[in-house]
């Protein structure tokens, strides 16, 4: 599961910490930084910690998971120094840091795209917006009303308190409209994890799923997905995301406690820069710079 | 110390010596006293809080809401019927399957099994009772879940029953243990007596040893089903968690969403204090109350028994 093999990682990075200080330079102080928060993000925030600390062993970084909401209490709370979020704060939440005397900054650092997935076998290959939407809320009920075979279909989705839950529901479920109240159907299989959805796609032939593009395996089938009838079905990736021809891409961002001093400052900016925009790619996130594609 | 010391009128006790005891037991005595109204104060505790962190559910949440049958908390609907629903069939679904393999497995060890076998088999039944519920529901993602799906034609595996399943395999180490305890409790002159009578193997275990036992055997069935109302992690992996009314008899081959799952899906990331915070302890609350109940009756019904088996013999 991603949270288990998160947490190894970061034990890994905390028994690297134990040794680490006799090579930081005497007399510069350690500093820490506290970056928790989105599970989405959690694997790439850990591969820019690893890679941040390389080059500045006297900063420490520690990235936990747990959810965009987590981390954006945590920040509210003021116990981390960054929250990592797949959505943007919710006005509740922004009300909350303002009772706490926090004016929460924005930075996208990277985009997402929630895949579509099928069963190999599946044979199909494309849907519409509006016939996911359909899917998902019930109205279509078996794979031959979209021009497949006669089978059940099996609705897969994360558990409501992930942000991809969310962001599926509004972007796709909801059409993007703000009045749109339609519900994911009852029987929707609520997965505790992305590897329970790809798990469950991956040996059922009646499932389909949705996941973050940089979590589906290679041996699953994914969906081109078009916004109308009459438009282009695309499937995801880098390109199509970056000149926003994807229909259910994200930008993801990170938070800060007002505006961002000294390490955190440094940090961010390293994040936003050419090196660590190209982690980005090679984990299949979507780098925000154009030129950094890999 | 009610005053029996130096009262000759006390019977013929007041004859045994007493002098070193009064401090070291008193001490002893008052430790094992604290111990026994700790768990007393703890349960009170929890279920206070439990009470003051979930009531103010009814408050927050108009009644026709929170009983009603759609859960989709981050919309504002908290029907906790389908969750009620759906913990009852998986945990009837586990007893349908833990009861008759618990009860035959405990009769098996503890009468017909030859006295080796008896000794590898008991340690090997609790050992897989200490086996940790996530690594079954490992298992039964993997492998219970699509061999389901196909054996029985389904739209998906992850279903009431394989929760059913795995539940069932949970509550049956508890079982065994218990009720094994039970059966290897009644006395051998019952046993011999049967047989004396003229009474099979099979009629003496079925007609007297088993009835004999009767209490015993109930109290492992309550602690089992216990163990399975409780059970969160392997359930949380295996039922899909659709919360879905789970009223028809397809329902056992459905997807359903179970309290403890919900609980343990949820918790992590609710806002303190918000409806959905004080909702999920009110499941909690109903959790406390559901196994409070089968607690309650397990007790009565032994007390009963024993009381009736105790004017028989005497």
């Amino acid at each position: 599961m991603r949270t288990a093999r998160s947490l190894l990682v970061i034990s890994v990075l905390l028994v690297g910490c134990g040794s680490a200080p006799a090579s930081a330079a005497p007399g510069h102080p350690v500093e820490f930084i506290e970056n928790r928060g989105s599970d989405t993000l959690v694997n790439l925030a850990l591969a820019w910690a690893e890679l941040y600390q390389q080059e500045q062993p006297e900063v420490r970084i520690s990235v936990s998971g747990g959810g965009s909401g987590v981390g954006l209490a945590a920040l509210i709370n003021g116990t981390v120094d960054i929250a990592n979020a797949s959505r943007q704060i919710k006005p509740e939440e922004a009300e909350q840091a303002q009772a706490h005397g926090i004016r929460p900054t924005e930075f996208v650092v990277a985009r997402d795209a929630i895949a579509v997935i099928v069963h190999p076998a599946n044979p199909i290959g494309r849907l519409t917006l509006q016939q996911l939407s359909d899917i998902y809320s019930g109205q279509i009920k078996n794979w031959s009303e979209v021009g497949g075979e006669d089978r059940p279909i099996v609705r897969l989705s994360r558990e409501t308190n992930s942000g991809t839950h969310v962001y599926f529901l509004e972007t796709v479920v909801r059409l993007g409209q703000k009045d749109n109240h339609t519900l994911f159907s009852t029987d929707t299989l609520l997965l505790p994890s992305s590897e329970g959805i790809v798990s469950e796609v991956r040996q059922n032939p009646n499932a389909i799923g949705y996941d973050g593009l940089g979590y589906v395996p290679p041996d699953l089938k994914v969906i081109a997905v078009s916004r109308g009838v009459g438009e282009a079905y695309v499937l995801p990736s880098a390109a199509t995301v970056n000149d926003r021809s994807y229909p259910i891409a994200r930008d993801l961002y990170m938070y800060t406690a007002g505006e961002p001093t000294g390490v955190v400052t440094a940090y961010l900016e390293w994040i936003l820069g050419q090196e660590a925009q190209q982690v980005v790619g090679k984990l299949g996130f979507v780098p925000i710079l154009t030129g950094a594609q890999p | 110390m009610n005053g029996a010391t130096g009262t000759p009128t006390a019977g013929g006790q007041s004859a045994r010596p007493r002098p070193r005891r009064d401090w070291g037991e008193a001490i002893i005595t008052r430790l094992i006293q604290l111990s026994g109204y700790s768990a007393v104060v703890f349960v009170g505790l929890i279920f206070f809080f439990l009470v003051r962190e979930g009531l103010p559910a009814l408050v927050d949440v108009p009644l026709r809401n929170l009983f009603g049958t759609r859960w989709y908390p981050i919309e504002g609907y908290f029907g906790v019927v389908p969750l009620l629903t759906g913990s009852l069939v998986v945990t009837v679904g586990a007893m349908a399957i833990a009861v008759p393999f618990g009860i035959g497995t405990a009769m098996f060890i503890s009468e017909i099994a030859p006295r080796w076998a008896r000794e590898v088999l008991k340690p090997l039944v609790e050992l897989l009772g200490g086996l940790p519920s996530v690594v079954l529901g490992f298992l039964g993602i993997l492998v219970l879940s699509p061999y389901l799906r196909q054996l029985l034609d389904l739209p998906t595996g992850l279903t009431a029953l394989a929760g059913s399943l795995l539940l069932g395999g949970i509550a049956v180490p508890t079982i065994v243990s218990i009720a094994e305890d039970a059966l290897d409790a009644v006395p051998r002159s019952y046993r011999d007596a049967a047989l004396a009578v003229g009474a099979t193997p099979w009629q003496t275990m079925w007609g007297v040893t088993l009835p004999a036992a009767r209490s015993g055997v109930l109290t492992a069935v309550l602690l089992g089903m216990g163990r399975a109302v409780g059970e969160t992690m392997a359930v949380m992996m295996v039922t899909g968690n659709a919360p879905v009314l789970a009223v028809r008899l397809a329902s056992i081959v459905s997807p359903v969403r179970t309290m403890t799952a919900t609980i343990a899906a949820e918790m992590g990331e609710v806002a303190s204090g918000s409806p959905h915070y004080h909702v999920l302890f009110f499941i909690g609350m109903l959790l406390f109350v559901i196994s409070l109940l089968v607690n309650v009756i397990a007790s009565a019904v032994v007390f009963r028994q024993r009381s009736r088996a105790e004017r028989v013999l005497s």
